[in-house]
């Protein structure tokens, strides 16, 4: 029973890391590029969600879908102004230019006065009502956790899978000039990839709220989600899923049974195993350049 | 404008290749020489920082700019480097001896670490060494038979042969000599045959492999070389701050030091003291002008992130060779004028290629 209960809660944070990863996995696999700042997406999702409801006093759903329509608009604006320029340069460009940005968001969310200083409680409807089965304890927030995570990651896999809008991203992150010759609009494309990846974060953040409190430094948690996109394989969207679970559960089974201070580096020692015996992850695709 | 007029094939290598640059580094050599005399204590502590970080920089440089292996987990050597020699020191080993033990230390970590770079590379080689920098720093503040765990650690004063140098200034000259050493030593690395080919590993690991450059080789040894000088730059730290503790070697350390190369200049050696110049400056700068903003801004703790952050952002999408490219190109107006065109360094805009198939 044991077991099991680990098992409900290593799954749960699994999950939050799977959708922090997946957003990497959507910029990843839509524009070859790594975003660092999908942790601060987060936390910016977070904040807005608990500014419709405590500030404006908006309904749970509308607050929700505001949050996240919010978070996409960003995350297109953000494509806009600051990646799209250095469209074509070196992947490290773009991985430092988004460690800035994750700075700046960090920075700003605490200038905004009485704000960004404090912890807060996202008021969730379905916050400390339990579920039990038996013995069986789950927490509402959990169970929320994961099926969220489910839906999102069925609508993302028929979306690369099945929509034109996928298929052309899939194209472009595989060779963008290709796909430019083959008229497809690769730059408007990334826009709507990072608008997605944002909005994914958004879910994230609200799905994360309640559990750990929304406040400057929880985007932290998204140095976590990164070996989930690596074990999960970075090009592939059920890995990152497949990947957060693995991640989340060792982190739970070794908190229980190993002494302390392995919890924290569970995730980090499983990646570097992952590196060694397997470095294109669980899903990811094998390619190698021939001369 | 100057032409140099070669009659030697070693003028092609040599480290001063015309009069005017011994003229001026001789002059930064003598400034540097007498700020003890010149610089207010205060200050002379910042310079000792600023070389400190240039020696560490200087690592990660041979390792990013000039290898094209990003580390993301720099401060973790840094952080093996101040506490080896911590410990080597307190035990009462000689200084210079602890030092090259430091430095050899974290040298052999970095091949450890550097050995996933033979298999992966780009992002996944920075996931490798960000995992690597957490669990190094969890395994810092756990061992605290050894490291004291986060409590941290005092350090003493060195002394080099019975002769002390617990003063500022005698450490400053100490950080001077050591920093003169590694740079020097990373110019003629570079070019000599090794230093060339971790040029063209990073330009292009295929034609480099076809070129008979062994991939392996060369990447552990440019893992072990960048580790070794953080390794010293975190024994000099640790003797600076004369404290050290496991949340100083931490990621938002790591990115610190690739930030100071990146603004600093990537691919280049005067990028690192740039960088580093800026490093050390800016926070200072940001005090200075804390008091002139709104309260609500001034006293924001998350000023500083804020600036850097930008910063960052502004270097990459309009400097993207950082200080040292600026001034190339200032140098090159000044040397050209009035015939500087525009678009002299303008990038070719292009579209994303591929990492996937490297």
């Amino acid at each position: 029973m044991q077991m099991l209960q680990l098992m409900i809660s290593g799954v749960a944070q699994g999950c939050i890391y799977g959708l922090i990863a997946l957003g990497f996995v959507l910029i990843y696999k839509g524009t070859e590029t790594v975003s660092f700042a999908q942790g601060e997406l987060m936390m910016l999702g977070a904040f807005i969600g608990l500014a419709c409801m405590t500030l404006m006093g908006f309904p749970f759903w509308l607050s929700v879908l505001s949050a996240i329509a919010g978070m996409a608009a960003f995350g297109m604006l953000l494509e806009r102004v600051v990646v799209r320029p250095i469209l074509g340069q070196p992947a490290f460009s773009i991985v430092m230019l988004t460690i800035g940005v994750g700075y700046t968001l960090r920075g700003l969310i605490t200038m905004i006065p009485g704000i960004g200083t404090e912890t807060y409680l996202l008021p969730v409807p379905y916050k400390d009502e339990i579920w039990t089965w038996g013995e069986l304890v789950v927490n509402v927030e959990q169970f929320a956790i994961i099926a969220a995570t489910g839906v999102l990651c069925l609508l993302l896999f028929a979306l690369f899978k099945y929509s034109k809008l996928g298929i052309a991203m899939q194209a472009s992150s595989q060779n963008q000039l290709a796909a430019y010759y083959m008229g497809i609009p690769v730059q408007r494309l990334n826009g709507v990839v990072w608008a997605l990846a944002a909005a994914v974060a958004a879910v994230a953040g609200l799905l994360l709220a309640p559990i750990t409190f929304v406040h400057a430094n929880m985007g932290f948690i998204g140095l976590k989600a990164f070996p989930a996109a690596v074990v999960g394989g970075f090009s592939s969207l059920p890995g990152a899923i497949v990947g957060g679970l693995v991640i989340g559960l060792v982190e739970s089974f070794s908190g229980f049974y190993l002494p302390e201070g392995f919890k924290d580096v569970a995730a980090y020692v499983v990646v570097l195993i992952m590196l060694m015996v397997k470095p294109n992850g669980l899903f990811g695709e094998k390619l190698r350049k021939k001369v | 404008m100057r032409f140099i007029f070669k009659t030697d094939y070693r003028q092609d290598i040599a480290l001063a290749k015309h009069p005017g640059h011994v003229f001026w580094y001789g002059l930064l050599a003598l400034l540097l020489l007498a700020a003890p005399w010149w610089l207010a204590e205060y200050w002379l502590a910042q310079l000792t920082f600023v070389l400190i970080y240039a020696i560490a920089g200087l690592g990660l440089m041979l390792l990013a700019g000039f290898t094209g292996l990003f580390s993301l987990g720099h401060a973790a050597f840094l952080g093996v480097g101040a506490y080896t020699h911590a410990a080597l020191v307190a035990a009462g080993w000689p200084f210079l001896l602890s030092l090259a033990c430091a430095a050899a230390m974290s040298g052999a970590v970095g091949v450890v670490v550097g050995l996933p770079a033979l298999r992966v590379k780009g992002i996944y080689l920075g996931m490798a060494t960000l995992a690597f920098g957490f669990i190094v720093e969890e395994i810092l503040a756990r061992w605290e038979s050894v490291t004291g765990g986060n409590a941290g650690l005092h350090v003493k004063a060195p002394q080099i042969m019975g002769w002390s140098l617990a003063g500022a200034e005698a450490f400053y000259f100490l950080c001077l000599v050591i920093t003169v050493l590694a740079t020097l030593g990373m110019l003629n690395l570079l070019r000599a045959p090794t230093g060339r080919a971790f040029v063209a590993i990073r330009d292009s690991e295929i034609s480099a492999q076809s070129m008979g450059i062994h991939l392996a080789r060369y990447k552990t040894l440019s893992f072990a070389l960048s580790a070794a000088l953080a390794g010293v730059a975190g024994a000099l730290y640790a003797h600076k701050l004369q404290f050290i503790s496991p949340d100083q070697f931490n990621i938002l350390q790591s990115i610190d030091l690739l930030l100071m190369i990146v603004i600093g200049g990537l691919g280049s050696v005067h990028g690192v003291f740039l960088g580093a110049l800026f490093l050390i400056a800016m926070p200072q700068a940001i005090a200075l002008g804390k008091d002139l903003l709104p309260a609500a801004i001034g006293q924001a703790p998350g000023l500083q992130a804020a600036v850097y952050g930008l910063v960052l952002i502004a270097f990459v999408l309009f400097e993207p060779m950082g200080l040292y490219g600026r001034w190339l190109k200032v140098r090159t107006w000044l040397q050209l004028f009035p015939f500087y065109r525009q678009g002299m360094f303008k990038r070719q805009k292009s579209f994303q290629k591929s990492d996937r198939l490297k």
